[in-house]
């Protein structure tokens, strides 16, 4: 079994809900989940983001539900972080 | 629709807001004025039973919530999928099933309600005392000039909410308004006492 622990994504959002209602959105979508939102790139309709989502199990199915209901278009899933629990209890760490 | 997805639908109302306030303060002033027109021909006139005088500016008003309804609609719904479209076109991605296109379906209604209830709400009450008459309410004066004073009151009172809005003095506001509705008063009187 495999936990999601970080996600870096590259997401066109329009300009509402703006930056800080998406990323509080986000962050209301599990109970420890941290949301650092930076907006890249600015045209009269819409901003490019770069998300970085940070908790100890990220629910990736319903991040990207929430990016879409919100009209955002997830672009592209730039960084993560994973950590296997091995039965034996040990835990691995893999990340791009 | 869970919470979420709620609250992200009353956001897009909550910014919708001003389109509704703009549509309640026209066309409830183009109703306090039709009631204030209607008012003013019955009594000059001096003829109008009470009972035709109360169908007649109940029929306006109900022609103007239908007007309203409909116009606000068909205007709103229009703009809506217009800019639906061309956000699905920036954004390069189908956006019925978001708030987006929930708003696009739900903010139409509600400007249309409030662009049609705004001049029956006011219509009705500015009639309240020809109806009030007719059902032998007791009036200390006319109730064709109850409703007239009434009618003015309305539209006083929607000018002081267009100061508030646009944050004037609300007196000078109220008064600009009642400055119109009298002009309009005067310009009825006018024609009708060369008959």
């Amino acid at each position: 079994m495999a936990t999601i622990k970080k996600l870096v994504l590259d997401v066109l959002k329009p300009h509402q809900p703006n930056a800080l209602e998406f990323a509080v959105t986000l962050a209301e979508q599990g109970a420890d989940y941290r949301v650092h939102l930076s907006v890249t790139e600015m045209d009269e309709k819409t901003e490019s983001t770069i998300l970085v989502i940070t908790g100890s199990d990220i629910e990736f199915k319903r991040i990207d539900e929430t990016i879409r209901r919100m009209g955002a278009s997830l672009h592209s899933i730039d960084e993560v972080e994973v950590h296997s629990d091995r039965p034996d209890g040990r835990s691995t760490a893999v990340s791009s | 629709m869970n919470s979420g997805k709620f609250r992200h639908l009353l956001l897009h109302i909550y910014r919708a807001r001003g389109i509704a306030r703009r549509y309640f303060i026209t066309n409830g002033f183009d109703g306090a004025l039709t009631m204030l027109g209607l008012l003013a021909g019955f009594y000059t006139s001096n003829a109008v039973p009470l009972s035709v005088a109360v169908s007649a500016c109940l029929g306006a008003a109900i022609a103007l919530f239908m007007s309203g309804v409909s116009s606000a609609y068909l205007s709103e719904s229009a703009e809506r999928k217009k800019e639906l479209q061309e956000l699905e076109q920036a954004i390069l991605t189908d956006l019925e099933d978001t708030d987006f296109g929930h708003a696009s379906r739900y903010v139409p209604v509600m400007v249309a309600l409030v662009n049609g209830l705004s001049p029956l709400l006011l219509s009705l009450v500015i009639i309240s005392p020809l109806w009030l008459a007719q059902h032998d309410f007791p009036l200390h004066f006319s109730p064709f000039l109850f409703a007239i004073i009434l009618a003015l009151a309305v539209i006083f009172l929607l000018g002081i909410f267009l100061g508030r809005v646009s944050r004037t003095f609300w007196l000078w506001s109220g008064l600009r308004s009642l400055a119109v509705a009298l002009l309009t008063l005067m310009i009825i009187l006018f024609f009708n006492s060369g008959r």
